[in-house]
Formats: C-alpha cells, structure tokens, sequence
C-alpha cells in the first residue's frame, strides 16, 4: 500500500503530512511533526509515557495507527501551556518535586489533563485510576497524585 | 483466613563514594561576556538532581543567585573529568569540586570588581542578588552582568575558576584489614508495616517509616523525593521485581512490562520521613550522599515485617505471594 496524506489538528493548528500504512500516531508527533514531548517507551502500550489526548480521551499514542485517524483533533504537552505560561497541571508538577528523570511526565501530564477536563473534582482513588496505566522509576508516585490533586484545586474557581 | 499484620525494621549504614585507585572529580567554572557563571562537568544528571545541587553550591560560593549558574554537562570527552554517578559520589565529590572551583572564580570576581570600582578587593562583598558593593558603602557597587562586561572588554581579564576533589587511594593494613574506604557514611532506617492474607500469600506494605542521617540537607526537597523513590523501590524489589523468577533457571522471565511487575499508584503505602542532619567535615556544606541506599532499608524491613505477621522467614526475593505460601505451609507441616 502507498503512503497517504493524513490531516490532524494538533494542538489547535491543522497538520498534514504523509505517513506510511500503519506508521504511529506517536512516530506521526515525533518525526513527521518534530513534536517530542510524547515519548516511545514500550512502543507496546505498556508504558504510557507516550499519551496524548485524541478528540479529548487519552490514549496510548504508539498504539494507535495514524491513518485510522485522519481528521482527528489531537492535543500534546506542547499543546498545554498557555501563551508561555504553565497551566495548573504543569505548575503543580514543577512546584510538587513531582517530577524527577522526567520521561513519565508528559504521559503523566496528559493523563492528568484527561482526567481534569472529564472530573474537575477528583478523589485520590480517581487520579490513581487515571494514572495507573502511566509507569513512573524515580518517584514512587506519591509526588504526582499529590500534585494532579493540587492542579484540580488551583484550577477550582 | 485472617489477614495478618505485623512490624519490622531494617536499619542500613551507607558509605559515601568508594576508594577505587583514588576517586577524583573536576569542575571548571567561568563567567560568560553577561556574567553567567557556566560550571562545566563530565558529571551527568539522570534525575538524581545533581545539576540542581551543583547550581546551589556555585551560587552560594560565589554569592550569586541561582539564576546567575548554568550548569553544563555535556560531553564527557572534552569535560573536565569525572569518575561517574555512582556510590551515591555525585553531591559530596562533585559539589565539592564545584565549592572549589567557585570559590576561585570569587576572588577573581572580587579582584575584577576592586579594579572596576578603584577600591580594595578586601573591602568588597556580595549581596546575593547579583551586585558586588564596597562593605559599609553599598552605594558604591557594581552588577555582575556589568562587571563581567568590563572584565572581559576593559581588563582582559576571565573570570574563571579550576576545582577538584579528590578522594586518595587507601590501602587496606594487611595486619589488621583496617583501611579508609570512604569519605563519610550516612545511616539510615526504616519501620515497615506490612499486612499479609494468609489465604492468598499477598503482602500488602501500609506504612514505611524512614528515618535519614544525612550529614545535612543541601535540597531538602530533594532529598524528600530520594527517600520515597528509594522506598518504592525497595518496596518493588522486596515484593514484585525480578528478571529471574526462578533462577538459576530463566524460566517464566518477564518479556515486558506487562509481566515485569512493580507496584503502581495504588500500592504505595503512608510515608513518614524524618531526615536528621549532622553535617560532614569533609562533605560540601556538610552533605554526605543519599542515593542509593534510599532503596536498602526498606527490603529487610519488610521481610521482617512479614515474619512479625506470620511467622514465614523470607531470604529470597522477591517475597511473592507463593513463597509465603509455601512458607506457610511449611510452617503448618503441610510439606509438598
């Protein structure tokens, strides 16, 4: 089969690019796109530091063909800050130590975006839900469910 | 069918680097033309926070703030050397090159500045936002992005600093096997609670206690994500990880991490840490190292935690549900 022309719109600008059959919604980002943010971890969905919003639900990025996508709406940690300014999410991970190496954190971030956009309002149990497909080495995870549930408040009116 | 509670503690004394042939690291430090100070390493940061120490120490050193220290560790070929991030070395071995090599590029920031302003380098202190001020005339002062533009355009001069630590070889006396292996030890214990079912094997780790002596606290912040991670870890090790599950056979060995189990975000038990601190003489600022040893106490701790609550007396790890089963059948006299 021959490469085909996809259209996304990523991070609120529309992006078209070639892509091969089969070829990865996460190698689209990062090599056709130069988006490097969502990491290729397992490529097998085991690790999910590779997640990114797709029409607004997470999703393991290595996981998903780009061509069955086509036209979808797509949002990366590239995508989060606004105007050069973190947004609570980023800001409770920076100021919450909730961040050590670094190669979960994007995962986590958009984990943490998804789960805030659907529950404003989340109990622990829900953010460790949220998160339990996301594998974190360095932190031990306490960091970040204390900073997810930090973000929520700081986003509360 | 009960689920068992019970309490063990492991306690660890740690050393701080390693004696190898003598255990050296370098740091070049210099101001840029806006009075950046770049502190050059071969010392790679992968998490552990080390760029962060490091700034610290230089930023003290010179008197500077924070913002002013650009931390560089690029290339290991042309970096000033550096044995490596290992034996928890990096904070008291680096950062004490880094005081070093700070200290250095201070007085020449002190003897640029006596130039640029006509006064004694001796009668010149920092402020910590950033100026160099003659003591008792604080109107009379120079800002270090202004002085560093000077020093390279009007005095020819680099504002530069050269830093080393070096831990000397030490043999052991072959009389007694006495040596000096290491710079300084820090210690550390840990309190686990653990619950056991005794109908599935499972262990359930609810609370872990850690207690850290650790010369002192350069990033307390820091170190509070040191001790956790290390807990997880420990934690992991003692229950969920291994790459041989059956050794000395590689049967059943995990593929991904699918299989390569570790305890997720609802596993992780209450953490109470309390770090002392009684500094080091020959640490920087006094800080020993806390690295790897965040991951040891926590191991016997739980495997005498489990013993505390049943009985089973575990020496392999991982302590998985079908070794305290077994255990406790042994225990009952049910032998397979």
């Amino acid at each position: 089969m021959a490469s085909q022309v996809v259209n996304l719109r990523v991070n609120e600008r529309s992006r078209e690019f070639l892509a091969a059959p089969g070829t990865s919604l996460l190698s689209s980002l990062r090599d056709a796109l130069g988006l490097m943010a969502a990491k290729r971890g397992c490529a097998q969905g085991s690790c999910g530091t590779c997640t990114v919003l797709l029409d607004g639900r997470p999703v393991m990025s290595c996981l998903v063909a780009v061509e069955t996508v086509d036209g979808a709406s797509v949002r990366t940690l590239e995508g989060v800050a606004r105007d050069g300014e973190l947004d609570e999410v980023q800001a409770a991970f920076l100021e919450g130590f909730a961040t050590q190496c670094g190669f979960c954190t994007a995962g986590m971030i958009m984990s943490a975006e998804a789960l805030l956009d659907r529950n404003p309002d989340p109990t622990r149990e829900d953010v460790v839900e949220a998160i339990s497909g996301n594998v974190c080495r360095c932190t031990g995870y306490g960091p970040i469910v204390d900073a997810i549930l930090d973000a929520a408040a700081r986003r509360r009116p | 069918m009960a689920k068992l509670r019970g309490r063990g503690y492991a306690s660890v004394n740690y050393p701080t680097g390693m004696n190898l042939g003598g255990d050296p690291s370098q740091a070049l430090i210099h101001a840029t033309t806006t009075g950046t100070f770049v502190v050059s390493l071969s010392s790679v940061d992968l998490g552990q926070g080390l760029k962060t120490v490091v700034a610290q120490c230089a930023a003290e050193t010179l008197g500077l703030p924070m913002e002013n220290i650009l931390v560089d560790t690029a290339d290991t070929d042309t970096g000033p050397h550096c044995m490596g991030t290992f034996a928890s070395r990096g904070t008291h071995r680096v950062g004490n090159a880094v005081i070093m090599a700070a200290a250095e590029a201070r007085e020449v920031m002190l003897a640029v500045a006596a130039e640029e302003l006509e006064v004694d380098a001796g009668d010149l202190e920092t402020d910590g936002t950033g100026y160099i001020q003659v003591k008792g005339a604080e109107e009379k002062r120079v800002h270090i992005t202004d002085l560093a533009l000077a020093a390279h355009f009007t005095h020819g001069r680099t504002i530069s600093g050269r830093g080393i630590f070096l831990k000397e070889k030490n043999d052991p006396v072959p009389e007694t096997g006495e040596m000096d292996p290491d710079s300084c030890q820090a210690h550390a214990c840990t309190v686990a609670v653990v619950e056991v079912d005794d109908e599935t094997g499972v262990v359930e780790v609810l609370e872990m206690h850690n207690a850290y002596e650790i010369g002192r606290a350069l990033n307390p912040a820091m170190v509070a994500q040191q001790v956790e991670g290390g807990a997880w870890m420990g934690m992991s090790h003692a229950l969920f990880e291994s790459t041989e599950p059956y050794y000395p056979t590689r049967d059943h060995g995990p593929g991904d991490f699918n299989e390569y189990l570790m305890p997720g975000p609802a596993d992780i038990p209450m953490y109470h840490n309390a770090i002392l601190e009684r500094p080091a003489g020959n640490g920087p600022f006094g800080a020993k190292g806390i690295g790897e040893m965040t991951a040891n106490a926590p191991i016997p701790a739980i495997a005498n935690a489990i013993f505390d609550a049943c009985g089973v007396r575990l020496d392999t790890m991982p302590f998985t549900p079908e070794r305290v089963l077994r255990g406790l059948d042994e225990l009952r006299g049910n032998h397979h």
